[in-house]
């Protein structure tokens, strides 16, 4: 994301040399915008049938020779100084190949914190085993090698540390004494000042001036997070579970002192990313033990050991205000609030972004501050900031509409902004009063009566809520393809992506195989190794985006270079690159379809067997000129007891506004899975921190709750698709949006059931007795 | 994890042989539980006795009594077709507990014997007076929304706060369940009430058994013909989650007065609970709700509060209210 947009500011900058492409300012529309064909068809993942074999390999699967098994151990205080770290009985234990400490770790500069350079995939920019310091309570303070995962796992249990302990900062109350501002909130300012807001809430009729809480959340993808790493010399290759290939390397070729092409770093599965699958201790610690021991490493984290090392959604406390008149309309608009943060790490869970963009209040206030904690530096988890943000803005919206006595969505209509509120950028296009007006219909929002406690079956109160989903538009600065075409009419295209199991290269394959008029088997898409052309990073719900812009770049060279060889002998002779267009295996004119050629025809003549170009994607200008959102409406019904207070979903529909959309099957998947993680951020997810030591107390699934099947009940998910005339492809990203508005469609149907409104996340059932 | 030896006990006496034999033994039944305390290394024995392939019969007597083996699965004891004539409370215990996964491999010895899953116990950089005896209690002032509210954790010293997890054991406390128990020193009955501890100053002791001790059977001396039975099971998610807390009853009503009742509660206390107070003060009295409130106040009367789990007194009221009150509705 913003790493990407600073980045991006850089390169705009400089001279541009390429064309511009469709979807920019100025730029010519791409036929295949509006195209049904392959791309929106519900074609199932190309690689299902390699994951349900189990013949997908994954990081902590790749068989070296001499492979040696690593296991960790964590610090048990959350602040302080290593005294003793006896290691003698561990290094004695059987099968133990290294033991290493801070007293023995090669000398190793940090990782270059996200967002201070392009490549840059440092999630904390503390150094990593290089002193005796303490940051956090399950910070990694040894690494034991072995020939079994067993024996190492034993040897680590061996490990004696003295520690001598200092004050910490485990509680946001505590730390709040020293509540900062960040410089930036992901590149955006940290506060936005739009009119006197304050001033006009308290000359509004209507007013809701409400504080919410939101707890940390642990990342708890399938795949715990894994490597494998062997050296050649200098030569470093990583097997990764990572949305991040390029910036992995980059990065950990500067901790290790080497050329950015000195690491290889290899990701073709990844079992669920979410924001989490970045680049962590564990891959820096692996490959330095690898370094000492002279032997191939495989790491794989326990489930405890995610918990401890790798960061999840920081706590917020946000307060929501928002005032009115009698006809609904927003005079004022005020979100502000404080996240919990770390002195090392820049990730300020941005909250009150959705504030910025979905109303048109006529004063806007939003600001954001940080407390420095001392744990495990936090990161981005499924729409960092809208999903908590949502929550407070939507349950606030509700209670406004209750106040003012008018339907929900009636409200959101009466404030729908003609412009972006606070940037003034006109909409690239902005469909949210269809998705909900559909949403609606297909839900039977109607049938919701507005007083709460009115209806029960049983002991079960029932109610219905709606909120607004909302996330942005990301597409990353950087990212090549290269498209090889052969005499046979097959194509494989390459680019160093990731596909962490959302249909990546199954949505690329359809893409191609519209762009370039061949059937989706000739298509072969190769992703997830940084030999590949650079690819951006996944995350921001902005890959999809990003991959399209360069192969789209790439194609318009290939289609050049096409024309180029057929030369004067060819149907197509005489036509310049933009008159024509792809067509059953070849080309042809854009205004006479019978001049056509196919492409074996055209290489043959040529006397080749393939063609190769590569391309750059050009720098998002898109994101300068226009306010690009996906938006949405998420309705809920519950039922609550009313003996227990036991809350059930047992009904869910999204309706989204995101563009277009590539594959109905994938994306109805990645909608769903958004919308389950968002029942879990409602109503259990949290992660327990013991205020006295900093401790994670339910580092497992057993005891941190996310949902089961039976948690779930039916969910449906329609959308506008219509295409976004300033995205490629018209797509603006769907990874993210899923999970945004769920909590507070969830804690709206609460109150619509009970009558009771809960402003602390999870809603659990301890809070409705 | 601390190595081991593992050996595979034929029978009894042949487990007992190589437990009395072996250095710091552990039976082990299906592992769900075990194992995952050896990966933790909160458990660290030196020796495992298999008693999975012990008896596993499940067998019902012309007297409607039932002998299950102790090595008998969950998924087998739940799914067992006299259990579900005659025993439906204790099916219904079982599959509210736990996964699918999970029961396929636990014993009903083993779920009897599993320890529990205060966040404390699991976590060895923290003070555990379960774990490591007198090492002090970071649960007491620590989060403590699982814990226990019965049975007095305060009172002797050290404390305990730990809840028993079972929820098949919550069943068999309701039916007067006897376990059987062998021993180098012979074989004894125990009613299953009186095989778990309260904590009273020891509660590294979760139960009563001796050095090398094995449950062998548990039997079910009285399907209580005529009464109708419930377990309610309140968590934090649908399934897969530990009681907050259970409730598992029995009752007969005739003529309106009530003539049996059974009455346990889950997920409340160092062991699973018999509400002995409540039953005694609905015995032979008119069934109404307003009984059931008052029985329900009688057994939670000395129930103690710590710093996050106070709700659990209120959730055990309208459980056991909610619970008998739709027992006694249901037509028959």
């Amino acid at each position: 994301m913003t790493i990407v947009q600073d980045a991006a500011q850089k390169l705009m900058q400089t001279a541009i040399s390429l064309m511009p492409e469709g979807w920019l300012p100025g730029g010519t529309p791409d036929p295949l915008m509006h195209r049904h064909g392959m791309i929106g068809a519900p074609v199932s993942r190309l690689d299902g049938r390699l994951k349900v074999q189990g013949r997908a390999p994954f990081a902590a699967e790749i068989p070296l020779e001499g492979l040696v098994q690593a296991a960790v151990l964590y610090s048990t205080i959350s602040r302080g100084t290593i005294t003793v770290m006896d290691t003698a009985a561990a290094e004695a234990a059987p099968g133990v190949v290294l033991v290493m400490t801070h007293n023995n770790a090669p000398r190793m500069k940090p990782p270059p914190l996200m967002l201070t350079h392009a490549k840059a995939a440092g999630n904390s920019s503390l150094p990593v085993m290089q002193d005796g310091a303490v940051h956090w309570n399950g910070q990694p303070i040894a690494l034991v090698l072995a020939e079994t995962l067993e024996q190492a796992d034993h040897a680590v249990s061996l490990i004696c540390v003295t520690y001598e302990a200092a004050h910490a900062f485990n509680t946001l109350d505590e730390a709040r004494a020293h509540a900062r501002t960040p410089d930036s909130i992901l590149g955006e300012p940290p506060s936005v000042k739009i009119g006197d807001a304050e001033a006009a809430l308290a000359a509004s009729e209507f007013r809701i001036d409400r504080d919410y809480r939101t707890p940390r959340q642990n990342h708890n993808a399938i795949e715990p997070h894994a490597a494998t790493v062997a050296w050649d010399g200098d030569d470093l290759t990583v097997h990764d579970a990572t949305q991040m290939v390029n910036s992995t390397a980059w990065t950990l070729a500067q901790v290790f002192g080497l050329r950015e092409e000195q690491v290889r770093v290899i990701s073709p599965f990844v079992g669920g990313g979410f924001g989490g699958k970045g680049l962590w201790q564990h891959q820096i610690l692996a490959a330095a033990a690898s370094r000492l021991a002279g032997r191939p490493v495989r790491i794989m984290l326990s489930r405890a050991g995610v918990f401890h090392s790798v960061g999840g959604r920081t706590m917020t406390e946000q307060r929501v205000a928002l005032g009115a008149g009698p006809d609904g309309r927003l005079a004022a608009l005020i979100h502000t609030g404080i996240a919990g943060m770390t002195t090392h790490n820049n990730c300020p869970e941005q909250f009150t972004f959705p504030a910025r963009h979905l109303y048109s209040a006529a004063a806007i206030h939003v600001a954001q501050e940080v407390a420095d904690m001392d744990m495990v530096p936090n990161t981005y988890m499924r729409a960092p900031g809208e999903a908590v943000g949502s929550f407070a803005l939507e349950c606030a919206m509700d209670e406004l509409a209750e106040a003012l006595g008018m339907d929900p969505i009636e409200l959101r209509r009466r404030n729908e902004p003609e412009r972006d509120p606070t940037t003034g950028n006109a909409f690239s296009s902005r469909h949210a009063l269809e998705a909900y007006e559909r949403g609606a219909a297909q839900f039977g929002w109607e049938n919701r009566n507005s007083i709460p406690r009115s209806r029960q079956e049983g002991e079960w109160l029932i109610g219905m809520g709606m909120a607004t989903a909302t996330y942005p538009y990301y597409r990353m600065a950087g990212g090549a393809a290269r498209i090889r075409l052969t005499r046979d009419g097959r194509v494989t295209v390459g680019m160093a992506a990731h596909e962490m199991g959302m249909g990546t290269a199954t949505v690329q394959a359809q893409h191609i195989a519209e762009r370039l008029a061949l059937p989706i088997g000739n298509i072969e898409f190769l992703y997830g190794d940084t030999r590949l052309p650079p690819s951006t990073l996944a995350g921001g719900s902005s890959q999809t985006a990003s991959i399209s812009a360069a192969i789209i770049a790439t194609h318009e060279v290939l289609v050049g270079e096409l024309l180029k060889l057929a030369g004067n002998a060819s149907p197509l002779a005489g036509l310049k690159a933009g008159a024509v267009i792809a067509r059953d295996g070849g080309l042809c004119a854009l205004d006479n379809p019978g001049l056509h050629e196919t492409y074996a025809a055209i290489l043959a003549r040529a006397g080749r067997d393939d063609l190769v170009c590569e391309a750059k994607a050009p720098p998002p200008l898109e994101l300068k000129k226009y306010s690009m959102h996906s938006h949405g409406g998420q309705f809920c019904e519950v039922r609550v007891s009313s003996v227990t207070g036991e809350v059930r979903v047992s009904r869910f529909l999204g309706s989204f506004d995101c563009g277009r959309i590539l594959n109905a099957k994938t994306a109805a998947s990645q909608f769903r899975g958004g919308i389950i993680m968002g029942l879990g951020l409602a109503l259990m997810e949290e992660t327990l921190v013991d205020e006295r030591t900093g401790r994670i107390m339910n580092p497992s699934l057993a005891e941190y709750h996310v949902p089961v099947h039976l948690d779930v009940p039916r969910i449906e998910v329609i959308w506008t698709d219509k295409p976004d005339p300033h995205a490629p492809l018209g797509a603006r990203g769907i990874g993210e949006i899923g999970i945004t508005g769920v909590g507070a469609a969830v804690a709206n149907a609460v109150y619509n059931a009970t009558g009771r409104r809960i402003r602390e996340l999870p809603i659990t059932l301890d809070k409705l007795l | 994890m601390t190595p081991f030896t593992y050996a595979r006990a034929t029978d009894a006496a042949h487990a007992i042989g190589l437990a009395s034999a072996g250095m710091q033994p552990r039976y082990l039944g299906g592992g769900t539980n075990l194992v995952d305390l050896m990966r933790e290394t909160v458990e660290r024995p030196q020796t495992l006795v298999d008693v999975s392939g012990l008896s596993r019969d499940i067998a019902l007597r012309d007297d409607r009594s039932l002998m299950i083996g102790a090595a008998a699965t969950n998924t087998a004891l739940a799914a067992d077709q006299a259990v579900r004539e005659h025993y439906p409370l204790l099916s219904r215990a079982i599959l509210a507990g736990a996964s699918g996964q999970i029961r396929n491999m636990a014993t009903v010895g083993g779920n009897i014997l599993q320890r529990t899953r205060c966040t404390y116990f699991y976590d060895t950089a923290s003070r555990c007076n379960k774990r490591v005896p007198q090492a002090g209690c970071d649960a007491l002032e620590g989060h403590n929304r699982i814990h226990a509210i019965l049975g007095a954790p305060l009172v002797g010293l050290p404390s305990c706060v730990a809840t028993h997890p079972s929820d098949m054991c919550v069943a068999l406390a309701a039916l007067g369940a006897i376990i059987h128990l062998q021993s180098p020193d012979g074989m004894r009955l125990m009613p299953l009430v009186d095989l778990h501890r309260l904590p009273e100053g020891r509660p590294e002791l979760d139960t009563v058994l001796s050095a090398h001790e094995l449950i062998t059977a548990v039997e079910l001396p009285d399907s209580f013909t005529g009464a109708r039975a419930a377990y309610r099971k309140i968590r934090d998610r649908s399934s897969y989650a530990f009681a907050l807390v259970s409730v598992a009853a029995l009752l007969e009503v005739r003529d309106g007065i009530v003539t049996k009742i059974r009455l346990a509660l889950g997920g409340v206390a160092h062991k699973p609970w018999r509400a002995w107070r409540a039953e005694a003060s609905l015995r032979g009295q008119r069934s109404s709700p307003a009984a059931f409130a008052h029985a329900a106040e009688a057994e939670l009367a000395n129930a103690m509060p710590l710093r996050d789990n106070g709700f659990k007194i209120e959730l055990a009221r309208r459980a056991i209210i909610a619970t008998l009150t739709g027992l006694a509705e249901d037509p028959a």
